[in-house]
């Protein structure tokens, strides 16, 4: 009813002046939403879960949501459009059915494909009155003149065309349809997880087209130099030794009694599930709990390999200040390395990455320390890095392929951009 | 064994440090951190003499010698590096007195007032070297005209004995003062981390029991009267950090 | 001519720890605060990591951590008629630098003084009379009580979380605690640090003969602990490379491990590194600061309005700014008028080295923590009758022997040489079986009339400014004092089995280039008297009420303790006084 309503004040609006144009239409069309404070803010509670503008806004000028932040994709980059009401450079001039297309069907006013940098295969998931909410919000925030060019692939990504095909293989639409054997908390948790929370995103294993595998739903990929570990319940790679509520502390606060999020699960930590709902955080624990995992069943190597040896060495002597001798760490403030599923992923990005250039994690007001992992790239050659870590890798329960040091030195390479 | 200069001379980490000391920050909103943050030490490199010409480094190592002189069991001065130590700090900061006071007046005041030299340490070894191998060319007798490095350990002990003392005067350096200085350079430079040059392969360490660069004795606090079983550890590491050499 | 900024709040000088906790405090209170601090910005894991901080040569010889003497220095002469000759290398003290300040290098040795101490010469006076006391000694009341200041102890413990074992609960002496300190209105939130053997062999001897020992208060953590801000530090791992260096592995309070990662993001705070106050700016009057003026590392000039200045640098940077800036009456010796300067002390401590038999003890002295260590306080204060004795004053003594680094601790019998194969093998010898304290007497240095600071006439620092100039020679009191306490302290030894105990008795004259703690106090001392103090019982300055000076500086004389927990205690005192009175009537809180 309210939006019949809306529409037809647009429509007497429009007709009064003679010389509106399709801006004051689309603006027109939307002035009731603005109305509604209790939309509004369950879009701006929404458009904190979707982490809308963690790519919407360039870190660099801080302009909520103007857009200009580039995004790595497996093609190239693509730089994020302004969300902003600016009738010029923003999306002012969209109708709410033109908003929801974008977000939910990846299509542009015009009905040209999205990019999937834009996570739309998620986001088809919301439903309706959700992803208006979530345009009521962008409606009210402040209007940014920000022209932004998107599409900046190469040949022959840069041929929008192309994505129908991908559309077909990977894009299927259609919003969230609850599970009525499963209780309305563990709904809720998978409405979010996979429509605004869009967790797969990263922790889901990627074609080479960047499509879901989605027989491996959330079991950890290799993303922007990072890995974003395997988040299912599985026993040696996900979740499986944490409860609930560790699940829950960790969103929340970036840290729980095992791990701290750094990289850019800290980037998600303190822009989006720091700010969300305890209620939603256990939801999306009791969800992420019940996801079965693939199930392993390697063997570690054994203590007396050469590059056990060496790593037990190193980390007895570098690692253990900090991550005590049996890997045990410190609650809250140095990550349990037994339980640590970056540490044993197939992947070992976050594990090299971080040994070799260090990381911070992320302050939170419930959790503000930050601790950090130094840097061990200057003092390691590579085969001591390849041995340390492929001892974390195989020690604790841990069982995980071994590292090389050309592994190492692919990591190195990777990340000063060689 | 040793560290990756290559990646500290070309690091991001020193490029950082280089940041830091350009300009006053503001800091606001943030906890900063950068990846490969960090402020590492630079190992010296092995090689030729950096400060010392071959001359004096040959005179060092024998005066260095002197002062921790080789037994069986832990080698001496010399071959624990403790002359490479020398020359590579005389050469850095260390020899011009970076970071200290260094403006005039210059006066000599009481021993409490400590030193008051314009001249930093490296000119002092220069010019103290010289000194003391004149001091032992000028000698008559069996040893007349020979240097330092030529002569007898007997005699040359009897000589720093004599520069510790002060019965030994130098032409133009204050002995005494330097004896001090050189005996301070050698130990550290002895028990320094292996990065500095000296404390070669941890000898020093190993010769008192001391393990070196650890950071976790948790699990020997209430271990009373028990002696420490683990080998040393550099900043640089030790040899079981490479697999197959442990 | 300096470049305007916009005007803050606050401007605070220095970010260590008392600029920290007032920072902290008034951002707190909605105030918009600026911290100016001289040194770098420097944080675990970035500046300090397990990897490289545990370097002797880089830390404890040549000083990375601390300011450097280029930068700025003080002058020092042993008497009034001397010439003064600039500080070029540090020895008798450290000067800190940098964000964290004192707080990145400290051993974190957590004292609360005596009650006695801050009544000290009411208390003196009335249990022995005024001659008893040194004419020219002039030694005060604080102007705040044990009482007082017990609450924000209290704060200051929790923020840190300082281990200990409670003595005096509420007024019930408590076993195994120091018997003789204030009643505490609770526990340390931390159990006391596990003691190596050294400290255990010394705690049995010491009770054999009758004395109560107990676990020194310690900012090194026996367990991981999360401060009332929500901040954490782990457990600390006995690394034995604590003072002169930064703890790389989040286990010694510092401000990093308590307070910036709260302080730091906060949207009304701001931080300017590597920027040196030259001055703080008075109006016209004389009687209000306007804000300070900075230099930045290009040589540019700022002036910083702001509303309310605190100076939070060390002691007596403190001091300097205050003579630069013509804020309070300077002290003149000679008259025994004014005060910026007056009342200046350090510490007066000693050590014993114990040697033992190598067949039957092995030490591990690198098994150690800053403040690890079992101490007692019989002789501490007024904790014994000194009528007997002829002097005031005292320490307490103690096992804490803070680290076996080899450049530092390779103590050898007296009569080895200093070179050669005989020093070689006495050093391999004793290593193990040798007990050297850091600081094993650690005394009071009580205040004269002859030991003061002022302004150099001849050096000056790199930006042109007079140096601060140092008059300091020991007393007969405290050599007196220090004869005693180490008599007292070698008998320990002797009863815990030494062969051989060496006592290094402090011998005057004072002495520049001997390290004897970096707790310089005093030279703006608070007091209930405008004529013998520049500040009053709240840190703020009788002259100028719109400035207040933290720190050590405050003290009328030094106690037998480390002097960190009463800095805390005194910065929480103060910023209560400027949030609850201050900020609500801004002027004089106390009218002289």
């Amino acid at each position: 009813m309210p939006e019949t309503v809306s529409r037809l004040v647009a429509a007497a609006v429009a007709g009064l002046l003679a010389t509106a144009c399709a801006a004051r239409l689309a603006a027109a069309d939307n002035l009731a939403s603005e109305q509604d404070f209790g939309l509004i803010e369950r879009g701006r509670y929404l458009t904190t879960v979707a982490d809308c503008a963690a790519c919407h806004t360039d870190p660099a000028s801080n302009d909520l949501f103007a857009g200009g932040r580039p995004i790595e994709t497996p093609f190239g980059k693509v730089v994020s459009p302004n969300i902003t009401p600016d009738l010029e450079t923003g999306i002012g001039t969209w109708t709410d059915a033109q908003f929801d297309a974008a977000v939910r069907q990846g299509r542009d006013p015009d009905g040209a494909r999205l990019y999937p940098a834009m996570p739309f295969p998620y986001y088809a998931r919301m439903t309706a009155e959700d992803v208006r909410a979530i345009r009521a919000y962008l409606r009210t925030v402040a209007p940014v003149h920000h022209p932004v060019e998107s599409n900046q692939l190469p040949f022959p990504y840069d041929i929008r065309a192309g994505m129908a095909l991908w559309d077909a293989l990977y894009f299927e639409p259609g919003t969230f349809k609850p599970d009525p054997h499963k209780s309305a908390q563990w709904n809720r948790g998978a409405y979010l997880v996979r429509g605004p929370g869009h967790c797969g995103a990263c922790h889901t294993p990627k074609s080479v087209l960047g499509g879901d595998e989605k027989h491996q739903a959330l079991q950890g990929y290799s993303i922007q130099g990072w890995f974003a570990p395997n988040i299912t319940n599985d026993l040696a790679l996900g979740l499986g030794r944490w409860s609930v509520q560790d699940v829950q502390t960790y969103l929340k606060s970036g840290h729980n009694r095992f791990a701290g999020a750094s990289g850019p699960m800290a980037e998600e930590v303190a822009d989006s599930s720091s700010r969300m709902s305890d209620a939603d955080l256990q939801s999306i624990a009791v969800y992420l709990k019940d996801q079965p995992g693939e199930k392993t069943s390697a063997k570690p190597l054994a203590a007396s390999d050469p590059q056990m040896v060496a790593g037990a060495a190193i980390y007895s002597d570098l690692c253990s200040a900090c991550h005590a001798q049996d890997g045990s760490g410190v609650a809250y403030l140095v990550p349990n390395l037994s339980l640590a599923s970056s540490v044993s992923s197939r992947e070992p990005t976050s594990l090299l990455r971080v040994v070799i250039h260090g990381a911070r994690t992320v302050g939170t007001p419930t959790e503000p320390t930050a601790p950090a992992m130094p840097a061990f790239g200057w003092q390691l050659t590579d085969a001591q890095i390849a041995a340390v870590t492929t001892y974390v890798r195989n020690s604790w329960g841990h069982a995980a392929p071994a590292l090389s040091a050309s592994d190492v030195h692919k990591r190195r390479s990777l990340d000063s951009g060689g | 064994m040793t560290l990756r200069r290559r990646d500290l001379l070309t690091g991001t980490a020193i490029a950082l440090v280089g940041n830091r000391l350009a300009g006053a920050e503001v800091i606001a909103g943030k906890l900063p951190w950068t990846p490969d943050a960090g402020t590492p030490p630079t190992p010296v490199k092995p090689g030729p003499w950096e400060y010392f010409t071959a001359a004096e480094g040959s005179m060092v190592e024998a005066l260095v010698d002197r002062i921790i002189p080789p037994d069986p069991q832990t080698p001496g001065g010399k071959d624990a590096g403790c002359a490479v130590f020398i020359d590579r700090q005389l050469a850095g900061g260390y020899g011009h007195h970076e970071g200290l006071y260094n403006l005039p007046p210059f006066h000599d005041g009481s021993i409490q007032q400590g030193p008051q030299s314009a001249k930093g340490p490296a000119e002092t070894y220069r010019a103290a070297l010289a000194a003391l191998d004149r001091y032992c060319r000028s000698q008559t007798g069996n040893d007349a005209g020979k240097g330092f490095v030529q002569l007898a350990a007997e005699r040359q002990d009897e000589i720093l004995r004599g520069l510790e003392s002060g019965k030994i005067k130098l032409e133009g350096v204050d002995g005494e003062k330097y004896f001090k200085q050189l005996l301070e350079d050698t130990q550290q430079g002895f028990f320094a981390d292996p990065i500095y040059g000296g404390n070669r392969d941890m000898c020093a360490w190993k010769m008192i029991g001391f393990p070196g660069a650890r950071y976790d004795y948790r699990d020997w606090v209430t271990r009373h009267n028990e002696r420490y079983p683990h080998p040393p550890v550099s900043i640089a590491g030790r040899p079981a950090w490479t697999p197959g050499k442990g | 001519m300096a470049r305007k900024l916009p005007a803050r709040d606050v401007a605070i000088v220095g970010l260590g720890w008392t600029g920290s906790i007032l920072a902290n405090e008034l951002t707190d209170a909605g105030l918009n605060v600026v911290a100016i601090e001289r040194g770098p910005w420097r944080d675990t894991a970035t500046h300090y990591a397990p990897n490289y901080a545990q370097d002797e040569l880089r830390y404890r010889i040549r000083h990375e951590l601390f300011l450097r003497p280029a930068q700025t220095t003080f002058t020092f002469r042993n008497k009034h008629g001397d010439t003064a000759l600039p500080i070029r290398t540090w020895g008798a003290f450290m000067p800190p630098n940098g964000v964290g300040g004192g707080g990145v290098h400290w051993n974190a040795e957590t004292w609360r003084f005596l009650p006695s101490d801050f009544v000290l010469r009411t208390h003196l006076t009335q249990r022995y009379g005024a001659p008893f006391l040194p004419a020219d000694m002039t030694i005060q009341d604080w102007g705040v009580t044990y009482a007082d200041l017990e609450p924000h102890y209290d704060r200051f413990e929790y923020l840190c979380g300082t281990c200990g074992t409670a003595g005096n609960l509420q007024g019930k002496i408590q076993a195994g605690g120091n018997p003789f300190e204030g009643p505490r209105s609770r526990p340390y939130p931390n159990p006391a640090q596990q003691q190596p053997f050294g400290p255990t062999l010394f705690a049995k001897a010491a009770r054999e003969l009758g004395y109560q020992p107990f676990p020194q208060p310690s900012g090194n953590m026996s367990q991981p602990y999360r401060n009332p801000l929500g901040v954490r530090l782990g457990p600390c791992t006995y690394c034995g490379f604590c003072e002169w260096f930064a703890c790389a592995n989040y286990s010694k309070a510092s401000p990093q491990t308590t307070i910036l990662p709260v302080l730091m993001p906060k949207r009304n705070f701001q931080l300017r590194d590597n920027s040196e106050v030259t001055r703080i700016n008075l109006d016209p009057s004389g009687k209000r600061a306007t804000g300070v003026t900075f230099v930045d590392t290009s040589g540019t000039e700022w002036e910083q309005p702001a509303e309310l200045v605190i100076l939070a640098a060390y002691t007596i940077f403190n001091v300097q700014l205050m003579l630069l800036s013509k804020v309070g009456r300077p002290y003149d010796p000679q008259s025994n008028q004014g005060v910026v300067g007056r009342n200046f002390t350090h510490q007066t401590i000693s050590d014993c080295t114990s040697f033992f038999d190598r067949s039957k003890f092995v030490f591990n002295p690198f098994v150690s923590s800053g403040a690890i260590g079992m101490c007692i306080d019989e002789f501490n204060g007024d904790n014994f009758d000194h009528g007997p004795h002829g002097f005031v004053g005292g320490g307490y003594m103690g096992q804490v022997q803070t680290n076996g680094r080899p450049i530092e601790t390779t103590p050898v019998p007296p009569e080895t040489p200093k070179w050669g194969a005989e020093w070689k093998r006495a050093v391999r010898d004793n290593y193990q079986s040798t007990l050297k304290p850091g600081t094993g007497v650690h005394g009071s240095m009580y205040s004269y009339r002859d030991v003061y600071v002022d302004l150099d006439p001849t050096f000056r620092d790199r930006l042109g400014r007079p140096l601060a100039r140092i008059t300091m020679d020991f007393h007969d009191n405290e050599l007196k004092q220090n004869r005693f306490l180490t008599d007292k302290f070698a008998e320990i030894f002797q009863q815990a089995g030494a062969q051989r105990v060496v006592k290094e008795y402090r011998q005057g004259p004072y002495d520049i280039t001997k390290y004897q703690t970096t707790h310089l106090c005093g030279g703006a001392v608070m007091g209930n008297d405008p004529k013998t103090s520049a500040l009053n019982r709240y840190l703020q300055s009788w002259d100028v009420p719109n400035l207040f000076v933290m720190g050590a500086t405050a003290f009328p004389q030094n106690a037998g303790y480390n002097p960190t927990g009463t800095v805390g205690a005194l910065a929480y005192w103060s910023a209560a006084a400027i949030r609850s009175q201050y900020l609500k009537n801004p002027g004089p809180l106390v009218h002289a």
